[in-house]
């Protein structure tokens, strides 16, 4: 089978490939760009440990093929930090609020939630837990994630976290 | 998991797509969202020797208003149609079943063509086009025809679209205003397909139904219209003996499947659960 020629933008820099038309986009990502962040989780589309940003879309990496991002425009957990390494609200966030604990899913969780405080930067606890309802942790209880986005969405915001009651 | 290898074509027409589908043959499969047809490859379940990527196809995307119909273009994503300013006010219906299509990443990318076209059982949409009683524009070798999304399920993943003809875009006449809507789906989780759902959508006049559309998903090899249990509602008022007859007259052309989403007894109950809460919310929402 003939291969495709891919040209696309990966966190800011620009690389041209040629793929077999089967090599899921995952598979390019962590393999022939060596961008091992987006993980590979449950590999049938449930889990969004292989999510990434794609022309302003969360997508399950690991069920679309990389000859059909050509032309895209991607964000990976890599290039969610700044490049001098300072690290993202929503990256301090997750620290800070004890957002992960095996940190398995965490890279799609936060490339996620990226994308959900794009779209409403400032979510009801509701609209988060729907938002991030593509994302399984089976660590946390989501409990403390949800507070890290909630915590993450008040620093961009410029305004003081106040925790939601229990 | 990798899929078996494939040619990947990428056409950038309608007509593009259809000359290819036509050359390729028996082996090359059109490919929508992806979301159906990719976990299959995956699971080397399905193994065609070419795919014909509709992603690029400009004119396959989007919603408009044409005359007393709304066209929805097969390649419209569900997460389009959520925000869709056009279905918003004159199909609500279509977003509310959206939001609970999948989960968000999926709803990026799925689209409303690979939804109605590929005849899952388990998918929303198809019942919900029989009950808005969309017309479906299939594009072939011999031109475009139109099929009703009533007449177009003959079976599991068996429809009425010939080989090499591709679902292009979805036609959907407009309620008159103040008609009520809903869907009901019970699921296990967030991304299941429905233990079972039901969709309404009615028009009422002086306390009673005036006209009514019911459509059933997942309890049968076809999504299914509700015709016995349309009947005994039209022109009656909701009262309890009248729609536990109507409810009745649904459970009774189930025919689930006992799976890990229940027993059939506890679907087909379940289907007239979901049949009983959307006529009552439907209902409400509507305006005399």
């Amino acid at each position: 089978m003939s291969k495709v020629h891919i040209e696309l933008t990966v966190n800011g820099k620009a690389h041209e490939s040629l793929v077999e038309p089967r090599t899921l986009l995952i598979h390019y990502l962590r393999e022939d760009l060596g961008l091992t962040g987006a993980h590979i989780g449950c590999e049938t589309g449930h889990c969004g440990a292989c999510t990434v940003d794609i022309d302003g879309m969360s997508v399950k990496s690991c069920t679309m093929f990389a000859a059909q991002a050509d032309g895209a425009e991607i964000l990976t957990i890599e290039g969610v930090a700044a490049p001098d390494g300072t690290l993202h609200a929503l990256q301090e966030s997750f620290r800070e609020m004890h957002g992960l604990q095996c940190g398995y899913c965490t890279p799609g969780m936060i490339v996620r939630a990226h994308r959900l405080l794009q779209e409403n930067p400032r979510p009801t606890e509701a609209e988060i837990r729907a938002g991030i309802s593509g994302n399984l942790c089976r660590c946390t209880g989501y409990q403390n994630i949800v507070k890290a986005i909630q915590h993450a969405a008040a620093t961009l915001a410029g305004e003081p976290f106040q925790e939601a009651a229990e | 998991m990798i899929p078996a290898n494939f040619a990947y074509h990428s056409p950038s027409t309608v007509e593009e797509a259809v000359g290819l589908l036509a050359r390729l043959g028996d082996e090359a499969r059109a490919l929508a969202g992806g979301h159906s047809l990719i976990p299959m490859m995956k699971l080397r379940l399905s193994a065609p020797e070419a795919l014909v990527d509709l992603s690029r196809i400009a004119a396959l995307k989007g919603v408009r208003e044409e005359g007393s119909e709304v066209v929805i273009g097969a390649m419209t994503t569900q997460h389009q149609l959520l925000q869709d300013p056009i279905l918003a006010q004159t199909l609500p219906l279509i977003p509310e079943t959206s939001a609970v299509i999948a989960d968000p990443q999926i709803r990026y990318r799925g689209t409303l063509g690979g939804n109605v076209a590929n005849g899952d059982p388990g998918n929303d949409m198809p019942a919900v086009m029989m009950t808005l009683d969309a017309t479906y524009t299939l594009a072939g070798p011999n031109g475009e025809r139109a099929v009703k999304a009533r007449e177009f399920y003959q079976g599991a993943y068996f429809t009425a679209a010939e080989d090499g003809e591709i679902l292009t875009a979805v036609r959907i006449p407009v309620p008159p205003a103040g008609a009520g809507f809903a869907y009901e789906k019970l699921k296990r989780k967030v991304g299941d397909y429905a233990t079972a759902a039901a969709a309404v959508q009615l028009t009422m006049k002086a306390g009673a139904v005036e006209t009514i559309a019911i459509g059933l998903t997942n309890v049968s090899e076809t999504p299914l219209l509700a015709e016995d249990a349309m009947a005994i509602l039209a022109g009656a008022r909701l009262e309890p003996e009248v729609v536990d007859r109507a409810v009745a007259a649904a459970e009774a052309i189930t025919n689930p499947a006992s799976d890990g989403r229940g027993p059939a007894e506890y679907r087909t109950a379940m289907a007239g659960v979901m049949l009983r809460r959307a006529l009552a919310r439907a209902a409400a929402r509507a305006q005399a």
